[in-house]
């Protein structure tokens, strides 16, 4: 039994560059407050594992069913100032309020596809981008309740000390991209989203064609995202012990799409390895305020010439090479293929 | 009351159907949504703001160099950046947001995260059934009118209108016909941005000139575009008038409406589409027929 799973591991982490690399920078992450106290490198970490689990959920609605969202900040904001509501009025504590925040924010992400999924392409994008402002207006509008422009302030902190809180959040993290991923791979035996929603997102009209419901699944993409969009948006209300109107903004949603589409979209870690690309050298970036925003758009811009399909895609297609004949990934210095040994070239 | 109400709802209706007709411009023909759009406002406001009240140019030369200079960057950005990976859609719309944060960072630098105001092009006001309309909306009302007849004349009567319609309705025979695809993109791309920086320079002094500016007309765009079906030039104009007048009442009407003008605007847009998913005149094309 033993044998047969580091057998396993062995075929499907250990033979496949891109999954070994991914194995060891999490393994690395779980070492990282040995290495370091200082409280403003975890802070960095901590938020770069809050947006991770935003960017990759983002990756699930828009880049596996071709539905570009533009208003993903909404389950990131409906989520939080659920959380800030219900610990406000009702006292409850952050592990009751983050997954209820996550539920609301499904509820959100239904109420959403109403709509949407009527609409497709350029049409569907333009419309998500309008849910968030709508909202963002009725919270400016009633202050008394919602506390307007400040926002709600005062909420508990994740936990006692900043080694914890970052603890839950890389868990937190792995656990969600590993489901998303998961529910995305192609190829897994397991689970057949995977497949269906890359049909989708290829052809949905041949999807529906061979009796995919391919709204149900559309669906299924809103509230997955959502739910998880809701668990980050959780997290960096209680993590920040604020929600305001910015964990709702626009720009947050643009943010979505840069760290994804930077690593490289329709891949789940393209969003990984774009946030924690982007987000640290935003921070390293602080040394010079003033040219800060202005750097990091030339930054993307330059890159993003060269490699359009995102870095992290760019570097897998450099590590790894698929047989053509039975669709394994092979490590690029290979020549055959090391399960059928067909030549890869 | 009234008075002041109307004349709001056509400068407001005809500045976004300037920025509108150009964003459906170029999505049409192109099939890119361009979120910097907007950024080319900005650019000629603050060029308009800098030239007649820092260096206190005359009006006339100050318009011609914004015009020129912001289509000049319009063109240039879109050679350099865009066209190269013009078939990854999705990288294309990341560069464009990330353009629109390069303009918007260079004005901060340039001038600072302060609220300016550009001095009025023309002073002095006429009095219409005892109401003061500035001579400035009534200018703006003018532009409008104009560069939108050009527009119209531009596309229905000349051959580069033809073939910029050929190629919007279907890029690979218009390139069949012999029209240079690259070429049309380009054109357009210039015209669309020369329509933005015509909006700028007329908003220029309505507004207040500031970074951030681009963001909300961004959005209304956007909305007016989709309700007025995308590609669609007439559509976006009657959109932005109908969006027009639905953030002017808001303002105008409700209490405490100027935190809820864009909701509304964008509530109409949602129920627009709910009942018409593809826009007023929105055509649906073969290939993305559900």
């Amino acid at each position: 039994m033993l044998r047969r799973l580091f057998k396993d591991f062995q075929g499907d982490v250990l033979a496949i560059p891109g999954r070994l690399i991914a194995l060891i920078f999490f393994l690395l992450l779980f070492i990282v407050p040995l290495i370091t106290k200082e409280p403003y490198i975890l802070r960095t970490f901590i938020f770069a594992n809050v947006f991770v689990i935003f960017a990759v959920s983002w990756d699930f609605v828009s880049g596996y069913t071709g539905q570009v969202n533009f208003g993903h900040a909404l389950f990131f904001g409906v989520a939080a100032y659920s959380a800030a509501l219900l610990n406000k009025y009702l006292g409850l504590q952050p592990w009751a309020t983050i997954p209820i925040g996550a539920l609301v924010a499904v509820g959100a992400g239904v109420l959403m596809c109403l709509p949407a999924l009527r609409l497709r392409g350029p049409y569907l994008s333009l419309v998500t981008l309008a849910f968030p402002l709508i909202l963002l207006g009725v919270i400016k509008a009633f202050p008394d309740f919602t506390g307007g422009e400040h926002g709600i302030s005062g909420l508990p902190a994740l936990a006692a000390s900043r080694t914890v809180e970052y603890y839950i959040s890389v868990s937190v993290m792995i656990v969600s991209v590993f489901i998303m991923w998961k529910l995305t791979d192609a190829k897994s035996a397991l689970v057949r989203t995977g497949i269906i929603l890359h049909a989708i997102r290829e052809d949905e009209i041949a999807a529906r064609a061979t009796g995919i419901n391919t709204i149900r699944y559309k669906m299924l993409a809103f509230v997955v995202g959502g739910f998880f969009a809701g668990i980050a948006g959780g997290l960096y209300a209680h993590f920040m012990r604020i929600a305001g109107p910015s964990s709702m903004d626009m720009m947050l949603s643009f943010q979505a799409i840069i760290w994804t589409v930077f690593g490289g979209i329709v891949s789940i870690y393209g969003a990984v390895v774009g946030v924690y690309f982007l987000y640290p050298l935003m921070e390293l970036l602080r040394v010079v305020p003033e040219l800060r925003l202005l750097i990091f758009a030339a930054i993307v811009i330059v890159i993003l010439l060269f490699m359009p399909e995102g870095i992290a895609v760019w570097i897998r297609d450099k590590i790894e090479r698929e047989c053509p004949r039975c669709k394994l990934s092979n490590i690029a210095l290979r020549h055959t293929c090391r399960a059928c040994g067909a030549s890869l070239y | 009351m009234i008075q002041a109400f109307i004349i709001q709802t056509l400068v407001t209706g005809g500045v976004y159907a300037l920025l509108a007709v150009g964003f459906a411009l170029i999505f049409g023909v192109a099939r890119m949504i361009n979120l910097a759009h907007t950024s080319f406002l900005m650019l000629a406001a603050y060029g308009m703001f800098y030239m007649t009240y820092r260096l206190g140019l005359d009006v006339i030369y100050a318009v011609i160099i914004a015009l020129v200079a912001t289509t000049l960057i319009g063109i240039v950005s879109y050679k350099l950046f865009i066209d190269r990976i013009r078939e990854h859609q999705v990288t294309v719309l990341l560069i464009t947001i990330a353009l629109a944060i390069v303009f918007q960072e260079c004005m901060v630098l340039a001038f600072g995260a302060h609220f300016w105001s550009a001095p009025t092009l023309i002073e002095g006001y006429w009095e219409v059934l005892g109401v003061k309309v500035s001579y400035q909306h009534l200018l703006t009302l003018a532009v409008v009118l104009v560069v939108l007849l050009g527009i119209w004349a531009l596309l229905s009567r000349t051959k580069l209108g033809i073939a910029i319609r050929a190629t919007a309705q279907d890029t690979e025979i218009a390139n069949l016909m012999g029209i240079s695809v690259p070429r049309i993109l380009l054109i357009t791309m210039g015209i669309a941005v020369a329509l933005a920086a015509v909006a700028g320079i007329v908003v220029a002094p309505l507004w207040t000139v500031y970074p951030y500016m681009w963001l909300n007309p961004l959005v209304m765009v956007m909305a007016i575009v989709v309700l007025g079906g995308l590609g669609s030039v007439k559509g976006s104009l009657i959109g932005a008038f109908i969006i027009g007048l639905v953030e002017t009442s808001v303002v105008f009407f409700l209490p405490g409406g100027a935190f809820l003008s864009s909701a509304f605007a964008l509530l109409v847009m949602v129920i627009i589409l709910v009942v018409r998913p593809e826009g007023l005149y929105g055509i649906v094309f073969e290939e993305e027929r559900l």
